[in-house]
């Protein structure tokens, strides 16, 4: 009867997914957010200075996939609670776990696919990719993790306007981009900046991109990498379900 | 016979405002159970209770016998809601939204795809169902709120004021639907402003005021019961100033109506004889007199008044 339940709820999370992606991902902002912006920042960042292909590979797949898997999570909340959506969605039998892993899956597909842009970018360039299956494996779980904080930085405070919640999420989302490896390679920061770098889920991604295309070079292990990342998407995971579920009702007040 | 729904001591507060308080009722299976208030009485907060999208601070509520706190997907899965916004996805067509809705109660795809049609062909949206709601007008997004609340075939359907800002033949294609699904067996939960919607849907009513219940009966009974709201209306030849009709027998208060004048009373027969004592003495013609019941809004009206007195 449970696992009957569990898979039920899981099939009403791909329905939130599918809305999702149908409603939020074709917006202008979200493709300004998760492919412009991360494109731009990276041109202000490294061009013109003289460094490794594979130094700017991992800057520019690091910032969009980042950028993009957060790029609309944090806003579908209070989005659904101004346009009442979230009243109908919230007298559906579906979970609060299940309709905030349709928010996840949708961030997740979007940052993961709007991340195949850099990465054949990189192909282009002629970026040495000497461990493949770690990369993808290192994306699929890196979206995750960020979607999954995204949905958490959606639950508190408890509010159903958009532009609120999305300028707390680019106070956290900046300072992480710039502690994380991006720009300043962990190995070239001083102590406190690697120990800063430590509490970024960025960190990880950036350095398993390290390992992936510069002869298996890299701060960390790529275990305790992927430990680290699915670490991160735990905690992210049960948090927002945490808040969410005791702040949702709070929005439609 | 076991209700359909069943609430107890059912309590909401928010800091210091009590939005509903200690209120306690039972819904028979199959019957349309009418919600009046004013605005801000507490009907929109009880649905939301009752409809598992937020918790109440004290009480209990059941609905087909589960518990709305402790089985709230059980009770989900068996109930629907049409809220008085109508919150179809604006950027979804018509038939995504049926999906949708149909996707998150678990319905097989050959199930929905055939609810589906009918709805829209009922409600006459079928030949837009692939264009986005965003382009409906406010009586076709409201048809289509309809439409997914009755595409999950709940056992009970929650409508918090359905026809609100409807033109008058939506509206009553509304009301017609209405009346369609509750004989076919379903148990309707209806809050509205409009008293005569409440008279000609309803089975039974309760009158809601400041979250607490003033008054639960069948609207006939409600009528009948209200004393001091019968009246006799009467129209003379020429004018008579209220002040001397008031001084006739059995009358609780007099009110001019336009070319009428209306007399309150309990006993509509001792004011017709004295009325036609009056206009022998007075020289004057009666031109029409009519008795009449009170309304369900005199008696919505006479009972909030009462309230806010107490």
């Amino acid at each position: 009867m449970k696992e009957y339940i569990f898979l039920g709820q899981l099939k009403r999370s791909l329905a939130i997914a599918k809305k999702n992606l149908r409603i939020y991902y074709r917006r202008g902002p979200v493709v300004i957010f998760g492919l412009i912006m991360p494109f731009f920042l990276f041109l202000a960042f490294f061009m013109g200075r003289n460094m490794p292909i594979d130094r700017l590979f991992t800057g520019l797949l690091g910032m969009t996939i980042f950028f993009s898997s957060m790029s609309i999570g944090p806003a579908i909340v209070p989005f659904e609670a101004r346009s009442r959506t979230l009243e109908r969605l919230l007298s559906t039998p579906i979970s609060v776990w299940a309709l905030l892993m349709g928010d996840v899956t949708a961030s997740f597909l979007y940052g993961f696919l709007i991340s195949l842009i850099p990465l054949a970018i990189g192909f282009i360039l002629g970026v040495n990719i000497i461990n493949g299956l770690v990369l993808i494996l290192g994306m699929v779980l890196a979206a995750f993790c960020f979607s999954s904080f995204s949905v958490l930085l959606s639950a508190y405070p408890p509010t159903d306007i958009p532009s609120t919640v999305m300028m707390i999420s680019n106070l956290v989302k900046f300072p992480l981009v710039f502690i994380s490896g991006v720009f300043i390679p962990i190995m070239e920061m001083q102590d406190w900046g690697r120990i800063a770098a430590s509490f970024s889920p960025l960190t990880y991604f950036t350095d398993l991109v390290n390992f992936s295309t510069t002869q298996g070079i890299s701060y960390y292990s790529v275990f305790i990498d992927f430990v680290a990342l699915a670490g991160f998407t735990a905690l992210f995971l049960v948090f927002a379900i945490k808040i969410h579920e005791k702040s949702l009702s709070k929005r439609l007040a | 016979m076991e209700n359909a729904v069943e609430i107890k001591d059912l309590t909401k507060s928010y800091e210091e405002l009590i939005a509903v308080n200690r209120i306690n009722l039972g819904v028979r299976k199959g019957e349309i159970f009418g919600f009046l208030g004013p605005n801000g009485a507490g009907k929109t907060t009880t649905i939301r209770i009752l409809t598992g999208v937020i918790k109440p601070t004290g009480g209990t509520a059941k609905i087909m016998g589960y518990d709305v706190l402790k089985q709230p997907l059980r009770v989900k899965q068996i109930i629907s809601v049409v809220p008085e916004t109508a919150n179809a996805y604006l950027d979804l067509t018509a038939w995504q939204n049926l999906m949708l809705i149909g996707e998150l109660y678990g319905f097989p795809k050959k199930e929905r795809v055939e609810r589906a049609i009918v709805l829209l062909r009922t409600f006459e949206l079928y030949k837009k169902r692939n264009t986005l709601t965003r382009g409906f007008s406010k009586g076709m997004k409201q048809k289509l709120v309809l439409c997914m609340a009755l595409l999950t075939k709940p056992t009970v359907l929650f409508l918090d004021e359905p026809t609100a800002g409807l033109d008058v033949e939506s509206a009553r294609l509304m009301r017609d639907i209405i009346r369609r699904f509750n004989g076919d067996g379903a148990t309707i939960f209806l809050s509205t402003h409009n008293m005569e919607e409440a008279n000609q849907l309803c089975d039974r009513i309760a009158i809601i005021n400041h979250g607490e219940i003033a008054a639960i009966d069948t609207p006939e009974n409600l009528r009948m019961k209200s004393s001091g709201l019968k009246s006799v209306e009467v129209s003379f030849n020429k004018p008579v100033s209220v002040a001397a009709l008031s001084k006739i027998s059995g009358v609780s208060h007099v009110e001019k109506m336009g070319d009428k004048i209306r007399f309150y009373t309990d006993e509509p027969h001792i004011v017709i004889e004295s009325l036609t004592e009056f206009v022998r003495l007075k020289r004057l013609v009666i031109i029409s007199l009519n008795t009449l019941a009170p309304t369900l809004e005199d008696v919505f009206v006479k009972l909030i008044k009462e309230r806010e007195g107490d």
